[in-house]
């Protein structure tokens, strides 16, 4: 048992932790808001209508259905490049080993403006024209430091004795691969998926620089936030934009918390 | 199960597995095709664009090499706008500090079990999610019919929050106008990332030394001076390079909320967009990949990067 706190850490804890969270409540209250030009405190009223004003909206739609089909497809080729390169850089030593950990963590290290920015001079320099692969490049390339984090932290925890044993009780590479190692990794790449995910899926400052057309979600919100319209929609669209994205967080930090109890 | 009938499978395996060379190739292959051609090569076709210019007559962009885009970035406004955003990237790192530290410290050493996985994860979920939607709430709280304006008001503080809008620097018209809005919501965005490598620092604190500390008759206040700051110091210096170098990039806040004083990433975005000059959102985007270089320079001297 821990000694006890002092009484004015707990308030300053409490405090910094009630700035964290306080916040993004108001973003629940608003979407039932009876109010639909300004951010009057307290809501005049409360409301439900809308969420169906949201749902018959087709941008929102359209929208919605694209930010889902980048982030599982970002995440896919995340976590296959990502995987690949932990399985590389463990237990293995070459040439410029280093440096490509680097070039994993910089996306996200640098600050998202850059990474945008750089695929935007890239695209423009080679004349490739804007799609859903363009956005789907940029996605991936700074989901994969959240695939490989995952991943390689697992191979660090594993026993080398348990491929040994394996390769001795005669199983062949493939065999130690699909029966040994994967079951091992297999949570680490669920839980790192999920987390690029949600990086994705409200991701704004790549998207932007590798968008051409198109509108995804945060692109929407941004937008509607920019030239004000539609508030009382944008309010239910920020709150499914928190949903979708709490849920797989929540999940990989359960699956997280159950294979370390294992 | 059947080992002889996987014999194909068997025979490619043990072909992999004695071929260490190949095998490392065939891994290498996508991540580094990935992460150092097209990754690494976007980064060096940025510095690239930056040498060109853009035709001021077609609004193209000329592709002979030239100084000219450079010229445009060393002028006075540029470099106004460079040190108003060194300067909140600093305030913001500051407060993320003297706010996260508390929390970090109570997490660390006053908690355990459940509870501490409970109070990471609350720390750790607004660093996951909808950095987009967690802004825009401030849009909400700081309006100046919103939230904020309300409490002042049935505190009967409301000549309070006027006083402060009034003041130079930090103040405006409302407080999502105001200087002082944005410097909350970028604390706010960035503070878990303070957090957690603090966090972090204070839980490898040997307990002893604390106690001995105070067995000699220091005070708390020498004990967090003279031996918990300097222990927790690379941890800091850690979580400090995220919130300096995202604040230092960040455009989408000073768009939302604030009185449209530019910042460099705000700066890159408009020209990159509005302007349509990508040569010269190039040769910005350069100046916080130097800021960062050396940032992290002097975060490596201080073991920053061991407490990552």
């Amino acid at each position: 048992m821990k000694a006890r706190a002092p009484r004015s850490l707990t308030v300053l804890a409490t405090a910094g932790l009630m700035y964290l969270h306080i916040p993004i409540l108001f973003v629940f209250l608003y979407a039932f808001t009876t109010e639909d030009a300004a951010f009057t405190f307290p809501p005049p009223g409360l409301t439900m209508r809308w969420f169906g004003v949201a749902a018959q909206n087709d941008d929102i739609r359209q929208a919605l259905g694209l930010s889902l089909m980048v982030a599982a497809v970002a995440t896919t080729t995340a976590l296959i490049l990502g995987t690949l390169a932990a399985g590389a850089v463990w237990r293995t030593k070459f040439f410029g080993r280093d440096t490509l950990s680097l070039f994993i963590v910089l996306p996200i290290a640098l600050p998202g403006i850059i990474t945008g920015i750089a695929l935007r001079s890239a695209i423009s320099l080679t004349g490739v024209s804007f799609s859903f692969w363009t956005l789907v490049i940029g996605h991936a390339t700074f989901c994969v430091a959240v695939a490989y984090n995952n991943v390689i932290a697992r191979m660090r925890r594993l026993n080398p004795n348990l491929l040994e044993a394996s390769a001795d009780l005669g199983a062949s590479g493939w065999q130690t691969f699909r029966y040994v190692l994967m079951p091992q990794l297999g949570s680490a790449i669920i839980t790192g998926g999920m987390l690029a995910f949600a990086l994705s899926f409200d991701e704004i400052i790549v998207t932007t620089f590798t968008a051409g057309n198109q509108q995804t979600l945060p692109i929407w919100i941004f937008s509607s936030l920019v030239r004000p319209r539609n508030r009382p929609v944008t309010n239910v669209v920020a709150l499914l934009v928190i949903a979708i994205t709490f849920v797989p967080i929540i999940l990989s930090q359960r699956f997280a918390a159950r294979t370390e109890n294992q | 199960m059947p080992f002889r009938e996987f014999s194909l499978i068997r025979r490619l395996s043990t072909y992999f597995y004695t071929r260490r060379r190949l095998r490392l190739a065939l891994l290498l292959a996508l991540p580094v095709g990935w992460l150092v051609v097209v990754y690494g090569g976007s980064l060096g076709s940025l510095l690239l664009n930056s040498f060109f210019r853009i035709d001021s007559f077609s609004g193209t962009i000329d592709r002979t090499p030239t100084l000219e885009t450079w010229r445009q970035v060393f002028t006075d406004a540029n470099m106004a706008v460079a040190g108003r955003t060194i300067g909140m990237a600093t305030a913001v790192t500051i407060a993320s500090v003297l706010i996260g530290f508390p929390l970090a410290y109570r997490i660390a050493r006053f908690t355990s079990g459940r509870a501490k996985t409970a109070l990471v994860l609350a720390v750790l979920i607004p660093l996951w999610s909808s950095y987009l939607v967690r802004v825009y709430a401030w849009k909400l709280l700081l309006a100046s019919e919103g939230v904020a304006a309300w409490f002042f008001n049935v505190f009967g503080a409301s000549s309070v929050l006027g006083w402060i809008l009034s003041l130079p620097l930090i103040g405006g018209p409302s407080l999502s106008t105001s200087s002082l809005g944005q410097f909350l919501v970028f604390t706010y965005i960035w503070l878990p990332y303070m957090v957690l490598p603090m966090q972090a620092a204070v839980e490898r604190l040997p307990e002893s030394l604390l106690e001995a500390s105070a067995d000699l008759g220091a005070s708390p206040a020498t004990t967090f001076r003279r031996i918990t700051w300097p222990l927790i110091l690379p941890g800091v210096a850690a979580g400090s390079i995220f919130t300096f170098s995202l604040t230092l990039g960040d455009y989408i806040i000073p768009t939302i909320i604030g009185n449209s004083s530019p910042f460099i990433g705000l700066a890159i975005y408009s020209q990159q967009g509005v302007a349509g000059n990508l040569p010269l959102a190039a040769a910005l985007a350069i100046i916080p990949v130097v800021v960062m270089g050396l940032y992290l320079t002097g975060a490596r001297k201080l073991g920053a990067f061991e407490a990552l």
